[in-house]
């Protein structure tokens, strides 16, 4: 698991990297938690730009992440997803309850 | 002979094996020319298996899973993943989308995934004695 985050007025950003499955994904949660407390942003952004893979682990960190935005009140988005990543937040049906975009630039 | 090709390969229930096992499917599936989607759906249901085998069927101790792999010849790639661990007492409950017997890292949408990505799925379970799953995707033949 290697991430990078970055507050800019009020905006967490988030960037995860490399393949996302259940090997990894307790330390995603765990990681993506204490930062959203610790910060209590008005807008997170979960960058999956450099994500190559994920599985249904996947879903779970944004879940968590989306949870834990909205215990704060804020805003979760995710941007950058590439094309397999998409597929499975389309098969889980996420993709209608979390705001994506194209780009971090985009929010 | 009704396949082309196969492979097995065993291996202990540790997570690093997940990367390791999507990854050896993708490779033997490579040489019937898939698209990165295909291959991509592929990869994401082998992993979904491994962990469902890891997580669910060896709560507590490691245990052996058994992945096994056929080119049929009509280009379709053949999947069976099976464990000998606890076994899934209520099938029809455990493939809902949400439900899940995991903690909050998992999403419970393991089933769905792998039903959504392959042309066929099925999965055979026994309380006890373990777990098959048996999943199947035809390839589009590029001219």
């Amino acid at each position: 698991m290697h991430l990078t985050s970055y507050l800019q007025e009020g905006t967490l950003t988030i960037a995860l990297t490399g393949e996302i499955d259940h090997h990894c994904a307790k330390e995603y949660v765990k990681t993506i938690t204490s930062k959203i407390e610790a910060y209590a942003p008005g807008i997170c952004v979960l960058d999956f730009q450099d994500v190559s893979f994920m599985d249904s682990s996947g879903i779970a960190v944004v879940i968590n992440a989306y949870r834990t935005m909205a215990k704060c009140g804020g805003t979760l988005y995710v941007s950058g997803l590439k094309a397999q990543p998409m597929r499975v937040f389309r098969a889980s049906g996420i993709d209608k309850l979390i705001n994506i975009k194209e780009a971090v630039n985009e929010i | 002979m009704k396949f082309e090709n196969y492979m097995t390969i065993d291996f202990p229930s540790k997570s690093s094996n997940e990367a390791f096992a999507r990854s050896a499917v993708a490779c033997f599936a490579s040489q019937m020319d898939p698209t990165l989607e295909e291959l991509g759906d592929i990869r994401t249901a082998v992993s979904e298996a491994v962990t469902n085998c890891i997580v669910h069927a060896y709560p507590d101790a490691l245990g052996t899973i058994t992945l096994r792999c056929r080119i049929l010849k009509d280009n379709t790639l053949d999947i069976i993943i099976k464990d000998r661990g606890v076994g899934i007492s209520d099938l029809e409950q455990a493939r809902k989308p949400m439900f899940t017997t995991g903690g909050s890292d998992r999403s419970g949408m393991g089933f769905t995934i792998m039903e959504s990505f392959m042309t066929s799925f099925s999965v055979q379970s026994v309380a006890g004695k373990g777990t098959t799953v048996h999943m199947r995707r035809k390839l589009l033949r590029r001219k």
